[in-house]
């Protein structure tokens, strides 16, 4: 493609063509079907998005040639910090992260008790929240019982009758991760219970979308999050790949993946998808946790999405901007917190971000040392 | 609220405190906040009061920064004074908004029963999240029952989170009151520990003894040892207790400190008579150095918060 975009400002969704069609109809040229008004919204979007994400020539940063301010750094929207060590937080502020998600999850091995539950939930939004703020590095959460453990029904009802008390909490963005793990009808309880107080509660929502069964698991996630009206603008798929994007972009729901490079998603073929979609409602991020992940995953795929040509406004958006406008969304999670923080957190909570500090491209550095130059003797 | 107990006196004293500080909160909120913010926090302290429902106290502590604000509180000295008078060792002075409502939600959540507020209160905090650990441990001198708080108080100063540690150790009323000797001594050595200073701590000149200050001329050493530095604040603690190794250990300070350090050694040493310490630093040819540095303090009017 070459010179002007080819669409101007028209707003190719589908209520502007219904309008602009009425009776006249558009045929396919490959097929000569007729070409619905979604349809063609569909086309002209993804056009759209092919010409927004190559508008910048290609070169080696992030900052570029953005016209925003604060292209360069990060937010990791989904990363499970009581997992990593403090060599990670270091590599992350000096990576751009000046804001991570820690979602609520399973810990690998099951919880056999509501207390062990309740001590997680005051450890993501207590003592994790000051650690995080020792490095630079805002700190919030998410607030669920995760499909795994829904599967304990004893546990499951303790939990469901104990969350209420922590979705009120300071620095809880959403509920999640909540969705399906083997699809059990205890999962699909679990799920809808807390689709309802999400509601209640005015919060989004993140789902964790299952690694086995992803594709039916992710379509019947979402068709039970219609059924039960949540408003999929106030929604994040997680864990996508390939297979799974169209449909949820297609349903209006924020589309995330997890560089998790064996296994869900690589960075090649994330750059590759925002390429293909666009950065509308696209979110990157690490999913870092106790198993084999990167927390540096976000930066090093916003790197790569530079190195091929992916525009800075774009790659700003899919690291930074569409999990600050969903997670933002109830007020918990504010640009200023890091950009201008408060005077009361610069006393306590908050040490400040070097990267924030001195303006300075941000680093990309492995954390901690390398196997290599350990010596064992 | 009658029949009250515990520290904040008995009956009807206990009361003034709480109704006192429930009225002081009142008009300092009314005046910061928004008109819909102040009728907010009203509703709310209507909505704790002696509720037994844990949610209701918990959704309106844990929404409270939401509606009133995060600012500072940003008090006069009039209203410090009002504060000493109501409570002694009230000291609000670095108060939010927030911290002084989550406070006034919790005293208003005492429905007459110590025990069962000691529980709650407990039970509170093991749910907590950081920023409501904070305020709910400012709030230590105004609660009904007090003496029944101290193990919260105890684990809020074992805290690893330094801002937590401070909201009970600092301008707080609550330690030089309630803690034995070996919790004070616990949380003095453990303010050098996490990087925190002493002279925010209430009274500690008072609750000073010897074994504290054995425990810091052991922390002394070892940073010695590690070529560490050592806070100045140390000495202050020593000064009064020293025995034979203490006295050597602030000769050393003094001789081998920085300027700061050797300073800290003559304002701890500045009202102090004693002739173990004249004659230690006399031998080393040391006490005309410490007397011109302590007449410096004083000329320069060098006091510990600017040493700290």
């Amino acid at each position: 493609m070459t010179g002007s975009p080819p669409f101007g400002t028209f707003t190719c969704d589908a209520g502007s063509l219904q309008e602009l069609l009425t009776d006249k109809t558009v045929v396919c040229p490959c097929c000569n079907g007729p070409l619905t008004a979604e349809t063609l919204a569909r086309l002209l979007a993804d056009v759209q998005s092919l010409a927004s994400v190559r508008k910048d020539q290609p070169h080696d940063g992030l900052n570029g040639a953005s016209r925003n301010p604060h292209a360069g750094i990060i937010i990791d929207p989904h990363a499970h910090m009581i997992s990593r060590t403090t060599d990670d937080y270091e590599a992350m502020a000096k990576a751009g992260i000046v804001a991570v998600i820690e979602p609520a999850f399973w810990l690998g091995q099951p919880r056999t008790n509501v207390g062990s539950y309740a001590d997680y939930f005051a450890m993501i939004s207590g003592f994790e929240r000051f650690r995080a703020g020792q490095f630079g590095i805002r700190h919030y959460c998410t607030i669920g019982l995760n499909p795994k453990e829904a599967n304990n029904e004893h546990l499951a009802e303790a939990v469901m009758e104990m969350l209420p008390r922590f979705l009120v909490k300071e620095g809880v963005v959403a509920m999640g991760e909540l969705g399906y793990d083997e699809q059990t009808p205890q999962e699909d309880k679990a799920l809808r219970r807390q689709i309802e107080l999400a509601k209640e509660f005015d919060l989004p929502i993140m789902i964790h979308t299952p690694h086995r069964d992803k594709r039916a698991g992710t379509l019947r996630t979402m068709d039970v999050l219609k059924e039960h009206e949540f408003d999929p603008t106030r929604c994040v798929i997680d864990h996508n790949n390939e297979e799974t994007v169209r449909e949820v972009l297609d349903r209006g729901y924020w589309c995330a993946f997890s560089i998790y490079p064996q296994t869900k998603m690589g960075s090649d073929r994330m750059a590759t998808v925002v390429e293909n979609f666009g950065p509308e409602r696209i979110i990157v991020d690490s999913a870092c946790d106790w198993g084999v992940s990167d927390p540096l995953a976000v930066a090093k795929t916003a790197r790569l999405m530079a190195q091929r040509g992916i525009s800075s406004d774009a790659i700003h958006q899919v690291v930074y901007a569409n999990a600050l406008a969903v997670y933002g969304l109830n007020g918990e999670m504010d640009e200023q917190h890091w950009l201008a923080p408060a005077a009361i957190d610069q006393r306590t909570l908050y040490e400040g971000n070097s990267v924030l500090r001195g303006g300075q491209m941000p680093r990309i550095e492995q954390p901690g040392r390398p196997a290599d130059d350990l010596f064992i003797t | 609220m009658t029949g009250l107990s515990g520290h904040n006196g008995r009956g009807d004293v206990a009361a003034t405190v709480c109704d006192g500080f429930l009225a002081l909160a009142d008009e300092w909120i009314a005046r910061a906040v928004s008109d819909n913010a102040t009728s907010w926090f009203r509703r709310a302290i209507e909505s704790v009061r002696g509720a037994s429902d844990g949610n209701a106290l918990a959704a309106a502590i844990g929404i409270a920064p939401r509606r009133v604000g995060k600012a500072d509180l940003s008090l006069t000295p009039n209203d410090r004074a009002q504060a000493r008078a109501l409570r002694r060792g009230l000291d609000p002075s670095d108060w939010t908004i927030d911290q002084l409502a989550r406070s006034a939600l919790m005293v208003a959540s005492y429905a007459g029963d110590d025990a069962a507020f000691a529980l709650h209160f407990d039970a509170f905090c093991s749910t907590a999240e950081i920023n409501e650990l904070i305020a709910l441990c400012r709030g230590l001198p105004v609660y009904p029952a007090a003496e029944r708080l101290e193990p919260r108080a105890r684990e809020a100063v074992r805290s690893g989170m330094k801002p937590v540690f401070e909201a009970v150790a600092h301008r707080n009323p609550y330690p030089v009151e309630f803690f034995s000797e070996d919790a004070w001594n616990q949380m003095v050595v453990k303010a050098f520990f996490i990087g925190s200073r002493l002279w925010p701590i209430q009274q500690h000149d008072e609750r000073g003894n010897p074994r504290l200050a054995r425990m810091l001329v052991d922390l002394a050493q070892e940073r010695w040892d590690a070529g560490r530095p050592v806070s100045g604040e140390v000495w202050r603690c020593v000064a009064p207790h020293a025995d034979a190794e203490g006295t050597g250990a602030l000769v050393r300070a003094f001789e081998t400190g920085g300027e700061r350090e050797r300073l800290s050694v003559a304002l701890a040493l500045q009202h102090l008579a004693s002739q173990r310490v004249d004659a230690a630093f006399s031998q080393q040819g040391l006490r005309g150095q410490l007397t011109d540095l302590q007449s410096h303090l004083v000329t320069e009017k060098i006091d510990w918060t600017s040493l700290a």
